[in-house]
């Protein structure tokens, strides 16, 4: 059996005396897309941050000597007065990690950033041009596992769509690990092969069609499901299309 | 008296443009104001070095530097916002400063004077305001990224508590330097102004920097060569302070964005 990607062992995160996140074990394989779902406060953003070493913890996590990863952090409020252009933001992180600056002209054409939107100053970007920026910087620097914390949150359902489509695009050419923070149930039952359920009661993982029961939710959110009416539109609406065609 | 005052001036430029990159950099972060009460924290040492005859110098560093510690730990530890941090280091500062500076220094000690200055101060200024420029040339992209994200650049592997701490010291080297001729209130003024002209002129970052240290630069030379030829105050602040305040209203004539 392959050594996973990631190995998490009794992981807990205690921030200002609070304690966000108790015993977590779980794994990841190479190529998997992992949904971590979960009410508010439930520690899903804390997580992503121990993951990536960004808070203290105690437990263990071990990435895999291969892993390299990059990070989409929740919306940021951009200053507007930063004198701050998206190209500035790309060069400062390229010139940090001395990656060759072509590599930015590369990401930026794959995600389809014209020069006049780096050029921008990155407090007045939209939000789906915001998203897109954020993107490109957490694919700088070629990395094989992406960290995403609920990338579309107040985005439009248009934009919203494709973003995950932009995702999905560059998860299958690239070969990525995706970690997945998301509200949105339905995307994370069309894009994630694992989920990983994080409640006060114990957190579980599996696959999608395992964990997201409707016993499931209830006993997540407390509370019936909105979220499993609207998967289960979802799938009905999936159902539709395979008919039709 | 302009020769004499030669190496003073040429200290002075090169303090405007090191005065000018923090202060941009200060802008970005949102603590130009935070960063003028810094320069207060100069008096409770410059009044001890008054009281006791020493350098006031280095009664000046030894609290400055205490005060800019004393603001990160606090900022850390509380969890309080950097200005409100600040606020309080800063109210207690100016309160001992004010009860242990004499009367007759107090007013070189809050607006500066124009001193002879000694070979040995010249060499240490010198190296201080190269230092803090080379620290803001090379420590651009890390601060950028801190400013924008601070998750963001720690997840790129920026130590951003280690960097603040930096930045606060840069702050405090640059403040210093500029205390003996500007004095403790105006010292700030040369870190503001430019920032703030500078930021009505262009949104580019590369720019932004360069109009800041250059709007610096305009000010202090002209003002001090103003004061020593024509003017002849004792000190050269208050003549520099305005001029970079004329310079911001002009900018807001020409301004772009």
């Amino acid at each position: 059996m392959t050594e996973p990607l990631l190995s998490v062992k009794k992981l807990s995160v205690i921030l200002e005396g609070r304690t966000i996140i108790r015993d977590l074990s779980f794994e990841v394989r190479r190529a998997d897309c992992v949904a971590i779902i979960g009410p508010n406060g439930a520690g899903k953003t804390v997580l992503l941050k121990a993951l990536l070493g960004i808070v203290p913890h105690q437990g263990e996590i071990r990435w895999s000597h291969e892993a390299r990863l990059g990070y989409v952090p929740q919306k940021i409020a951009a200053d507007r007065h930063l004198p701050l252009s998206a190209r500035d933001l790309l060069a400062a992180k390229a010139r940090f990690l001395k990656l060759p600056g072509a590599e930015i002209e590369q990401v930026s054409t794959e995600l389809g950033l014209t020069n006049d939107l780096l050029s921008t100053s990155i407090g007045t970007l939209s939000g789906g041009q915001f998203q897109k920026v954020l993107i490109a910087f957490a694919l700088l620097g070629r990395p094989n596992v992406l960290l995403f914390d609920e990338p579309t949150a107040s985005l439009d359902e248009l934009t919203e769509e494709r973003i995950y489509e932009l995702l999905q695009s560059l998860q299958k050419k690239r070969g990525l690990t995706v970690l997945l923070v998301s509200h949105d149930l339905s995307v994370v039952y069309r894009s994630a092969n694992m989920v990983l359920c994080l409640s006060k009661g114990k957190p579980c993982m599996g696959p999608p069609k395992e964990i997201l029961t409707p016993a499931m939710l209830q006993e997540l959110y407390a509370g019936p499901s909105q979220y499993y009416q609207h998967i289960h539109k979802h799938e009905q609406l999936s159902h539709d299309s395979r008919e039709r065609e | 008296m302009l020769r004499e005052q030669v190496p003073l001036l040429v200290l002075a430029m090169f303090f405007a443009l090191a005065a000018g990159l923090v202060g941009g950099i200060a802008l970005m972060k949102r603590m130009l104001l935070a960063g003028d009460v810094i320069s207060h924290l100069a008096l409770p040492g410059l009044g001890l070095a008054f009281l006791y005859k020493v350098n006031p110098v280095i009664g000046g560093a030894a609290t400055l530097f205490l005060g800019t510690f004393l603001v990160w730990q606090l900022e850390k530890k509380s969890g309080l916002a950097i200005e409100a941090a600040i606020g309080v280091i800063f109210a207690a500062a100016l309160a001992i400063g004010a009860a242990v500076i004499p009367n007759e220094d107090l007013a070189e000690s809050l607006f500066g004077e124009l001193p002879r200055i000694s070979p040995v101060g010249f060499f240490l200024g010198m190296a201080a305001v190269l230092f803090v420029i080379l620290s803001v040339f090379l420590l651009k992209d890390q601060l950028s990224l801190s400013i924008f994200s601070p998750d963001l650049a720690a997840a790129t592997g920026v130590n951003v508590s280690r960097l603040d701490l930096y930045f606060l010291l840069l702050f405090s080297l640059t403040v210093l330097v500029g205390l003996r001729f500007m004095g403790a209130l105006l010292a700030s003024a040369l870190i503001i102004v430019p920032a703030a002209t500078s930021r009505q002129l262009t949104n580019k970052l590369s720019h932004f920097f360069l109009l800041s240290a250059s709007a610096s630069l305009f000010s202090v030379t002209t003002g001090f060569l103003l004061n020593v030829l024509v003017l002849k105050f004792t000190t050269a602040g208050p003549t520099i302070a305005i001029l970079s305040a004329a310079l911001f209203c002009l900018s807001l004539l020409v301004r772009t964005r």
